[in-house]
């Protein structure tokens, strides 16, 4: 990517900063308990799958007699996937829901994705927060290794990112893009064993486990959690390429596309 | 600060036959695209503190020159260049989000024209006495009325003196109140140094404010001077479209199709109307001008001919000639040589009207023998009126008329008349 799209973007960083804030602010606005509600839905998300799968997943998990052993590999999975389907979701749509702000003014449209990955890194931040809140309640705090996971989510936000910029920019064009992402990114989850161990997945579905780059990553951050050690760094090189594939080609398709776009929306 | 220079501007838009053309193009497939250009070749240059109105009608790129020259549009050919911080006003507001309030989107758009936070804060007050909309500025955007919108939009826009202001037409949604005060504050920027461009259809406000006037016709830029002469030349282009609107309906009804055929041995690249160094697609009538051809040569040919024909809206046949007729033999033109045929008219004595050009490659006296290249409608150009005696139909002849009273019956001599009327010459 040239450097002057990137300082262009630091020129509008002050833009940045406030549509991060307007983004948080707008999704609760005219709401009464406005940004409690960002906690609410990942909250009852986790409720449900805990009441409807830990006696089930029990057996799954040996050596972890904790009876909240099976929320914090939920936990630990689930933040990272709804921070990925959020960034990958509303980076695909980007451009197109702000067609009327590119029309009009002269903004650097990467400003856009980094805007969505800023405010979807927010609402994270602040889930993140009471999912390390819960674990100190129950004593569970992985302590210092809790800082490998910084390097898991950037790359994390990486993969996102590299995969959102390339399918955004296409989406332009080709709005079925956005549609066909929606669906992709449901079955996506149930293909990362989130929910679910590894242990669980029946043989046919091994080699689509093999192939999935969030996987890794995923179980990464519930060994780190489960166990309370920094796991082994080999798993992730595979994601780590993809992320560095997905980006070089995000990027490429914007170079390529993003001078047309003003003229299709 | 404050200069505009472009050079060569033009935007084309890509038209595919079939929606996964474009695809096939991303993966390598070849140019899959026809170009459609909506501006071609644009060049002019502003001096700082110059304001400049644009005119033409709908669809003459005026909007996208404007969109252009405001960085939200990538131009297809050419460059431009702007000294100094530009704010534009495009289209209706600047991007304002609806649901939140007036105060929030005026900070947000602060942010986006660069002004820092505290500035903002400060200038507040004036952005709000200014656009008077009183408490509206504490509601939601979307519960303005267009004027409102407009006039918070311009507010903010010029909150700051910026050193090019770019207007397109915004200002004429507003009521004629905000209409002035606007003016009045266009008009002091200009008189600090903001140079400012500005589309309107609105003749007055072009004489008034502007110093300059660029008339645009089908994507090109066909006038460029005094805001009297060239709104003088719009409107009469006006009145003669009037006049073809009819026949051009007419033709429209009966399918206008551009018909192209020939076995390609040579190739017209491009025909262009030519008056005073400049293509064009206007010219005033008897003014000098001439027909240009760009051919590119693709096999070996024993010679070639190339012939123009000249047409009114109704398709008859007005004037044509080749270069067989005018004694200009091309012999023996080799494969990959390239050739531009000038046809110039001293004086193109056209009726006021629209016309369009046929332009054909072939070899000896006509397309029987051997057809290369023909192509039907290459061009439509327009012939305005000029300062000369009023006519009609399809040409204009030198004539000088003049009266002479008749003697009483019987006692004519008609050596005399001939005198007369050479007298009044």
């Amino acid at each position: 990517m040239r450097a002057d799209v990137w300082r262009n973007c630091w020129r509008f960083r002050g833009f940045i900063a406030a549509s991060v804030k307007r983004d948080f602010s707008s999704r609760y606005l005219g709401t009464q308990l406005g940004w409690l509600w960002a906690i609410a839905q990942p909250l009852a998300l986790i409720l449900i799958y805990t009441l409807v799968f830990a006696e089930i997943m029990k057996p799954a998990l040996p050596g972890h007699e904790s009876k909240f052993a099976y929320s914090i590999y939920l936990c630990a999975g689930i933040l990272l996937w709804q921070l990925f389907s959020e960034l990958v979701g509303r980076s695909v749509g980007v451009f197109v829901q702000n067609a009327s702000l590119l029309k009009k003014v002269s903004v650097p449209k990467l400003s856009l994705p980094v805007i969505v990955a800023l405010s979807g890194l927010s609402t994270f931040g602040v889930v993140a927060a009471l999912f390390l809140g819960f674990l100190a309640i129950i004593s569970a705090l992985p302590g210092l290794a809790l800082l490998a996971m910084v390097p898991v989510v950037v790359l994390l936000v990486a993969l996102a990112m590299g995969l959102g910029i390339f399918l955004g920019s296409i989406n332009v064009f080709y709005r079925d893009v956005e549609q066909s992402t929606a669906i992709v990114l449901q079955f996506w989850f149930w293909l990362t064993p989130i929910v679910y161990p590894v242990r669980a997945v029946p043989d046919f579905l091994e080699t689509a486990l093999a192939w999935n780059p969030l996987a890794p990553i995923v179980g990464f951050s519930q060994t780190l959690f489960l166990d309370g050690v920094v796991p082994d760094w080999a798993p992730l090189l595979y994601p780590t390429v993809v992320a560095t594939i997905l980006l070089a080609l995000g990027f490429a398709a914007f170079a390529r596309l993003g001078g047309e776009m003003v003229d299709e929306l | 600060m404050g200069h505009l220079r472009a050079r060569g501007l033009g935007k084309a838009y890509k038209r595919y036959a079939h929606k996964w053309d474009r695809v096939a193009e991303w993966v390598g497939r070849g140019v899959r695209h026809e170009q459609n250009w909506v501006l071609r070749d644009v060049s002019f240059e502003l001096e700082p503190g110059e304001a400049v109105g644009l005119v033409g009608a709908n669809g003459a790129g005026k909007s996208t020159l404007l969109k252009i020259l405001a960085g939200t549009v990538r131009p297809t050919a050419g460059t431009y260049e702007i000294g100094g911080r530009v704010a534009a006003l495009l289209e209706l507001g600047i991007g304002f989000h609806p649901e939140f309030t007036g105060r929030q989107n005026v900070r947000m758009a602060a942010h986006i024209m660069g002004i820092a936070p505290e500035r903002i804060e400060r200038l507040m007050g004036d952005i709000e006495a200014f656009a008077e909309i009183g408490d509206y500025i504490d509601q939601p955007v979307r519960t303005y009325s267009s004027g409102m919108h407009v006039r918070l939009a311009f507010s903010v826009a010029t909150a700051v003196r910026p050193d090019v202001l770019i207007v397109d037409e915004a200002l004429s949604v507003g009521d004629t109140y905000f209409q002035h005060k606007s003016f009045d504050r266009i008009r002091e920027f200009r008189d600090e140094g903001t140079t400012l461009l500005f589309v309107s259809h609105n003749p007055g406000a072009v004489k008034t404010l502007c110093g300059r006037a660029l008339l645009f016709e089908q994507g090109l830029l066909v006038r460029d001077g005094a805001p009297d002469a060239v709104l003088d030349y719009y409107n009469a282009l006006i009145a003669a479209r009037e006049a073809e609107y009819g026949i051009t309906q007419n033709e429209r009804a009966q399918g206008r199709s551009v018909t192209r055929s020939g076995t390609q041995e040579a190739v017209i690249e491009r025909v262009s109307l030519v008056a005073d160094g400049r293509r064009v697609v206007v010219v005033p009538t008897c003014s000098r001008a001439s027909v240009e051809i760009e051919v590119e040569i693709r096999a070996d040919l024993p010679d070639l001919t190339a012939g123009i024909m000249i047409r009114d809206p109704l398709g008859n046949e007005v004037y044509g000639t080749n270069t067989f007729y005018q004694e200009q033999p091309c012999i023996a033109p080799r494969a990959r040589e390239r050739f531009i045929v000038r046809f110039e008219f001293p004086t193109l004595a056209l009726g006021v009207g629209s016309y369009s050009l046929t332009a054909a490659l072939h070899s000896r006296e006509s397309h029987v023998t051997a057809n290369y290249d023909w192509w039907d409608r290459a061009l439509v150009f327009q012939v305005t009126p000029a300062s000369r005696p009023l006519s009609t139909g399809v040409c204009n002849l030198e004539v000088a008329a003049g009266w002479q009273r008749s003697p009483s019956a019987g006692s004519g001599a008609p050596g005399r008349t001939r005198a007369a009327l050479a007298d009044s010459r």
